[in-house]
């Protein structure tokens, strides 16, 4: 029977939500699944793990893994992926780092940031976004082994389904490439806001803002009290007014909340691709022939820096009034 | 030191849009779409240029080189000068049908290249952006056995050019790796801000400006006598079978835009009532 691996993404002991959009890929493939879980301290993850109707649950808990470094997990990943039709690891950063070393170690072939999976007489075809989602690909993999990443926006995060999966203990393979590439930090932006490929609200703010204060002083107040996850066009981060991680679009996240307000983009191509699948966009911009007004449910012509604050009281309003 | 940048020709980023799907879906039609270098492709341009030379004197670090190779038509040629005109020494290209490539295939290629050229670096944009896979260097650092870093947002020099410190771009923050040569690398847009490379060579007192250089006339004038040598990707020896395969390609559902509200007591009043979201 062919079988699934996911590889589970666990951050300082703590599993990740972009693990549950590998399990809903595999559901939705109809196939069983197993899941794969590498780190150090990551038994609490592992438990969490076995609820979600998976086969078995492989723990490769090693120092080794402290922190990822994609030359020291891929070998482990490849060794348990042994003998699985599909390994799948959701395309967050970690998921496209990892997942194309994975494929090569096996040399498997590989569909990046699939946004869906069908599957006929036990053959695979995906659904791959190209040309910034401009174009809407179906493909196969012709390999015995096959690696995908799967799109988080896509594959909405899996509730556990009872039961309780069997424990293993995966073996952990010496890296070869572990002299070679050594972790030196991780400096972490600590953020009490939701994440953004999770939010239910995204409020997104491009080059118009003007600065960091812009973002500071303008957006931020507004983010908060609706309880949002910030974004940011790429004109605003090549800007340097927030850090790359916050970019919405083609070469950053792709989000599909239930709210997606832009304020100040004027909706290049490549911001679009990034959440033209929100429920209900805002836009708020001051030039009425931007593009982004063509794709946007409710569209305020006018200058962010008075409707903005405007939009902040009326939600804080709203919010008090309960 | 010696950097290879693989360098892929695309159909203008900007105009993605206007693409079209040829009959019965069976293939994606650029026609006229520009074809332009990729532009992460031309932030490792730039990147490279920036550890090969001293950013003040804009003056080249002596037996340093920089090698760019394409995979495609005889006009990806077009794209290797332009690359050329930024100050690039040299450019190979393999001469294939783009739609007879995929990224497991060009890793493969490019590994056999790296044995040929036997750069110290290979630098790589992210991901193209018409294909959107961010695969390539993955794979080739897995294929060479070589340490990498993808989504470099900062590359630190060693003074002795014997290791790299790569900030990378993650979600929640920013990790650095130090690598040791011969290494590979993919950066992300962040790499062309005005301090993001670091050679020990260039004054720590300079400041880029930021993104990709621009070219005056007479570099590109320059660029028209720097070798571009064409062979035939099957010269590489490599297979050139296909572990992806593509059914059919499909425009996306379009979306419909909705109306335009006078004032911010009217949105959030909409956002209230009729769309249920505040």
């Amino acid at each position: 029977m062919s079988k699934i691996l996911i590889v589970a993404e666990v951050a300082a002991g703590k599993l990740k939500r972009t693990t549950h959009s590998s399990i809903t890929f595999a559901r939705s493939a109809g196939l069983p699944f197993d899941v794969l879980v590498v780190g150090q301290h990551v038994g609490t993850a592992a438990e969490e793990l076995r609820g979600f109707g998976a086969g078995v649950v492989k723990v490769a808990d090693d120092a080794a893994f402290a922190n990822y470094v994609g030359e020291v997990y891929a070998p482990t990943v490849a060794e348990a992926a042994k003998g699985y039709v599909v390994v799948v690891v959701t395309a967050s950063s970690f998921g496209k780092d990892l997942a194309p070393r994975v494929a090569a170690r096996l040399g498997a072939g590989f569909a990046s940031d699939v946004a869906g999976v069908e599957v006929a007489g036990g053959v695979l075809t995906y659904k791959r976004p190209m040309y910034a989602g401009n174009a809407i690909a179906m493909m196969q993999i012709t390999s015995e082994t096959q690696v995908v990443s799967a799109r988080q926006s896509e594959f909405e995060a899996a509730a556990p389904s009872g039961g309780l999966s069997a424990l293993e203990t995966a073996s952990t393979v010496a890296a070869p490439l572990a002299g070679r590439v050594e972790f030196l930090s991780f400096d972490e932006v600590k953020s009490a806001r939701p994440e953004l490929a999770e939010a239910k609200v995204v409020v997104s703010g491009g080059r118009s803002l003007k600065s960091v204060e812009g973002f500071k002083t303008v957006l931020e107040p507004l983010v908060d009290v609706m309880g949002a996850a910030m974004g940011a066009s790429r004109a605003a981060v090549d800007a340097g007014y927030v850090p790359n991680d916050l970019q919405v679009g083609q070469t950053g996240k792709v989000v599909a909340p239930k709210l997606y307000v832009a304020v100040g983009i004027s909706g290049a191509i490549q911001h679009i691709a990034g959440m033209k699948n929100s429920k209900v966009i805002v836009a708020i911009n001051k030039d009425a022939e931007a593009p982004i007004f063509q794709l946007a449910d409710y569209g305020l012509v006018g200058d962010l820096f008075k409707a903005v604050p405007e939009l902040t009281e009326a939600v804080k309003k709203i919010r008090a009034e309960g | 030191m010696k950097i290879l940048v693989p360098l892929k020709r695309t159909a203008d980023p900007d105009n993605a849009n206007k693409i079209k799907i040829g009959a019965g879906g069976a293939k994606i039609e650029t026609t006229g779409l520009e074809p332009k270098a990729n532009p992460f492709d031309e932030y490792a341009v730039e990147a490279s240029l920036r550890l090969l030379e001293n950013g003040q004197t804009k003056v080249r670090i002596a037996g340093d080189k920089l090698t760019i190779a394409s995979f495609g038509p005889k006009e990806a040629a077009t794209n290797i000068r332009q690359a050329l005109a930024m100050g690039a020494d040299d450019g190979l290209l393999f001469l294939s049908d783009d739609n007879a490539l995929d990224g497991d295939l060009i890793a493969r290629a490019l590994a056999k290249v790296v044995e040929q050229q036997m750069p110290d670096l290979v630098v790589l944009g992210k991901q193209a952006v018409d294909g959107d896979s961010n695969q390539v260097g993955q794979i080739l650092a897995e294929l060479l056995q070589w340490p990498s870093a993808t989504f470099a947002m900062s590359m630190e020099l060693s003074a002795d050019k014997k290791t790299v410190i790569v900030g990378r771009e993650v979600d929640g923050g920013v990790i650095k790796l130090r690598l040791t040569l011969p290494a590979v690398i993919t950066v992300d847009l962040r790499i062309v801000a005005p301090k993001s490379v670091v050679n020990h060579v260039t004054p720590a007192t300079f400041t880029y400006p930021d993104g990709a250089r621009f070219t005056p006339l007479p570099m590109i004038i320059k660029a028209k006598s720097k070798p571009i040598v064409e062979a035939s990707l099957a010269s590489l020896g490599v297979d050139t079978a296909l572990k992806s395969k593509y059914l059919s390609f499909a425009l996306p559902p379009a979306r419909k835009g909705g109306v335009k509200v006078k004032d911010v007591a009217e949105l959030v009043q909409k956002l209230r009532t009729e769309a249920k979201v505040l």
